[in-house]
């Protein structure tokens, strides 16, 4: 056991006479090329801190030949983006919606601005692609709840809907089962006829009653046709678009239970100019009028 | 005939011990009644009434301890392998469990819905559950299991006291039931791989020195001139990891019958020490651990000589020397001075050669001995566990260099980097070594099915590919996008976007990840056959040569 140097049969080298549990050791030398590159990093490491800040002091550290300093790298290409986008997005403080859908110029840098803005912003509920899902529109067909135009569209996002902003679009659809306005048959007669009016299988039957239901308690808001009011933020029930499904189902839940989706305020979010941006980038999904 | 004295006097010394250790057990466990009964809030209730359970069961081990000595039935002479068999047990189990957490995560990250919208289920709280299932129950038993095999044998020397060592494995899984139910139910620090809170913590501490005591104390006891590489790289894993965990951890707890405690840390100085911490925990928790593993199984399975004592040494020291000082390098591009992401990045560069070393002397070890792999699963699956160690411990200092970070920080690239050492070092030398002790220790002539290792090594390496490849390919995506400007300053794609361009590579991923289960469900089978198998004709006995 004890310091038995011996010759490896194999290799031709010698051991280092130790054994553990049957477990020899070579005596090979470091190979040199494994040395060499450790050197190599080593000699790197040492000229990487000379250039570099790389070594703590008392009350400061060694700041490197070439006075590099991250937050200053971070500052200068900052301010650099910034005066670029100033340049630009400047001319857009002041121009009108339809000037800027108008010119080439502030047109592309809109829809620059918007896009990079609805992704972070508003993608997460309207979708990547603003095709929305339920309980959230969408953006990129011609149905608006509240108005398509460059205007309108502009109001929605600076103030946002059923928001806590004083100037917020506002209006509610009353629950008619659950605050008890309509019986549990007269809601499901006003459903028929709601799937009646929106070209879809129904009970004949019931969609008399359902049209005297309807006249009396939903045209306020939805109107006689069922076509809805923008002003209310009320939808057309007589097309195939529904933003919480248009299936019986979906529909009866609607009047038990009513909705209540909320949109924030965008404006103490965002600035201005990207709140512009983002009503000119929404208008040329497709719906804008 | 001074035999007889002798023997009495260790009699004597056993029941002594055996009379305190109960003694601890029992005030530890009236002490955790008293906290149970007492807690601030339910989860310090459940954790203590664990404590309470897990003291009365001590107790009674050690009665039964004590029996078994008192009619003659336990020997202390010759090696104590019936705790390595424990942890042998307990590495498959935890290693499965933590395997599937990950492969369900995997699959949370490609359907979010498998969140099942109930807060045990989120992926908040089965990540920490995953990774600490994997590194510390998975690879912390394979480490305790294999040092406690590799320290005696190499050592010439039973383990180091009787009960200490059952102590060691009993409350070394405590601890990792408690923090487990923990994560489940909420409880964190919010540090990464040191998510446990502070009674979990202190908890580990006392199983840590007694395990630390018990490594030394057979050291200390050997019959062997010098002390073998193999047992440097335990030494440095068990001291280090000692210090990380202390300081990592110091906390103020809001009440001591409460399981929320703050870090004594704050800001910048709170996320430079998590992260020398959490790069240490991968230095000498999973790299120094684990080569210690290679440098035992290695040689012993190819029966050949290590290649270099003198690279061994090298490697060694300049390892230790440089790992600590790398941590920064997780915090490029952050609050964190520019002074210290330097020092981070240019230590992590020059410990690419020692990392290296671990490599060659694994690999050159195999010199002579190469055909051996034609015909060795086994030793396949260590050789290439090794070959993974060189590619990560490549990977990791490139992705130091702070021009890279910037395009890999943040991204899968990073978490494809942590798996190629995961699954293709840590989890295959493990295996190995695995493999190596089963028939060892249950005296068995061979595995069950050798055909068997064959099946679990390749589709193993299959998943870890897939994982790899996919995750090298997102991560880089990824960060492309993630970086991407458009001609007027604006970002290219927003975050949702980048995070749909994903799914196809987490769906691969978590192909991988199957594959990887399945191996190690194949490796369940075969080594539960193995030991439910016939014993070996001529078993040796477990006798300490003269």
């Amino acid at each position: 056991m004890a310091g038995k140097k011996e010759v490896d049969q194999f290799s031709g080298v010698e051991t280092t006479g130790h054994e553990w549990d049957g477990i020899k050791e070579l005596n090979n030398p470091l190979p040199r090329w494994w040395l060499w590159t450790m050197y190599a990093t080593i000699i790197w490491s040492f000229g990487y801190w000379v250039v570099m800040p790389a070594w703590p002091l008392i009350s400061d550290y060694t700041r490197g030949v070439i006075g590099y300093s991250q937050r200053a790298e971070l500052a200068d290409t900052m301010a650099k983006v910034g005066q670029d986008r100033a340049a630009r997005a400047g001319s857009l403080v002041d121009a009108s919606l339809e000037d800027i859908e108008k010119d080439p110029d502030m047109q592309g840098f809109a829809m620059a601005a918007g896009q990079a803005a609805f992704g972070d912003n508003c993608a997460p509920c309207h979708g990547s692609g603003a095709q929305g899902g339920k309980g959230y529109p969408n953006l990129s067909d011609d149905d608006w709840l509240w108005g398509g135009s460059l205007e309108d569209i502009h109001t929605t996002i600076l103030f946002g809907i059923r928001g806590d902003h004083s100037d917020t679009r506002y209006s509610q659809m009353p629950a008619f089962l659950k605050d008890e306005i309509l019986t549990a048959e007269q809601v499901d007669e006003v459903v028929e006829y709601v799937l009646s009016i929106s070209g879809q299988d129904h009970d004949q039957a019931k969609t008399a009653n359902g049209a005297q239901i309807f006249a009396e308690n939903c045209t306020v808001c939805h109107a006689e046709d069922g076509k809805g009011d923008r002003v209310q933020g009320a939808p057309n029930l007589t097309d195939a678009v529904w933003l919480y499904g248009g299936d019986r189902a979906s529909i009866r839940q609607t009047v038990a239970e009513s909705r209540f989706g909320i949109m924030p305020a965008w404006t103490a979010r965002l600035d201005p100019v990207t709140i512009k941006s983002l009503a000119v980038y929404v208008h040329s999904l497709g719906g804008g009028e | 005939m001074t035999q007889i004295p002798s023997q009495t006097s260790s009699n004597g010394r056993s029941a002594m011990a055996e009379i305190a250790a109960i003694a601890a057990l029992a005030a530890g466990a009236v002490l955790a009644l008293f906290l149970s009964l007492n807690a601030a809030d339910p989860v310090m209730a459940f954790h203590a009434a664990l404590f309470v359970a897990a003291g009365a069961l001590g107790v009674i081990g050690v009665g039964y301890m004590w029996r078994q000595r008192a009619s003659g039935r336990s020997s202390t002479e010759g090696y104590n392998d019936g705790v390595v068999k424990y942890g042998v047990i307990a590495s498959l189990f935890w290693g499965i469990a933590g395997f599937v957490v990950g492969l369900y995560i995997a699959l949370q990250l490609a359907y979010p819905l498998l969140n099942l919208d109930l807060p045990w289920t989120t992926f908040g709280r089965l990540r920490p559950l995953h990774t600490s299932a994997v590194i510390f129950a998975f690879g912390g038993n394979v480490l305790i299991a294999t040092s406690f095999y590799v320290v005696q044998r190499t050592c010439k020397a039973r383990l180091a006291g009787e009960i200490a060592p059952w102590f060691v494995f009993w409350g070394y899984n405590l601890f990792i039931v408690i923090a487990a139910t923990g994560y489940l139910l909420g409880v964190t620090q919010s540090k990464e791989y040191a998510e446990p809170e502070w009674y979990a913590d202190l908890w580990l501490t006392i199983v840590w020195v007694v395990y630390l005591l018990v490594f030394l104390g057979t050291l200390w006891k050997r019959k062997e001139p010098h002390i073998y590489v193999a047992n440097w790289f335990y030494l440095a894993f068990i001291v280090t990891i000692a210090m990380l965990h202390i300081v990592n951890n110091l906390t103020l707890p809001v009440s001591l019958t409460g399981a929320k405690s703050y870090s004594l840390f704050a800001g910048v100085q709170s996320a430079l020490t998590q992260w020398w911490y959490g790069h240490n925990a991968v230095g000498f928790f999973l790299t120094a651990g684990f080569l210690a593993i290679m440098y035992y199984f290695v040689p012993k399975r190819a029966e050949r000589p290590v290649y270099s004592y003198r690279l061994s040494i090298v490697h060694f020291w300049s390892l230790i020397f440089l790992y600590i000082w790398a941590g920064p390098h997780h915090l490029h591009y952050t609050a964190l001075p520019d002074w210290a992401q330097t020092l981070g990045m240019t230590f992590s560069v020059m410990l690419w050669m020692p990392s290296w070393g671990g490599m060659i002397n694994g690999l050159m070890t195999l010199s002579g001995a190469w055909d051996k792999l034609r015909t060795d699963a086994v030793l396949r699956m260590l050789v290439v566990s090794v070959a993974f160690y060189g590619m990560s411990t490549f990977e990791g200092p490139m992705m130091s260099i702070k021009a890279v970070n910037a395009l890999s920080h943040y991204t899968d690239w990073t978490i494809g980097h942590v798996h190629s050492g995961a699954l293709g070092w840590v989890a295959f030398v493990s295996f190995g070594a695995i493999y190596c002790l089963v028939p060892w220790l249950w005296k068995k002539e061979g595995l069950y099915s050798e055909k068997l290792v064959s099946w679990h090594f390749w589709l193993s390496t299959l998943g870890i590919v897939l994982y790899i490849t996919a995750m090298w390919v997102s991560g880089i995506l990824q960060g492309l996008m993630w970086r991407d400007y458009n001609g007027l300053g604006f970002l290219e794609y927003s975050f949702v976007e980048t995070v749909e361009a994903m799914h196809p590579f987490y769906l691969i991923r978590a192909l991988g990840g199957a594959l990887f289960v399945i191996g190690a469900l194949i490796m369940a089978y075969n080594v539960w056959r193995t030991i439910s198998g016939a014993s070996a004709a001529k078993a040796a006995a477990p006798a300490l040569a003269e």
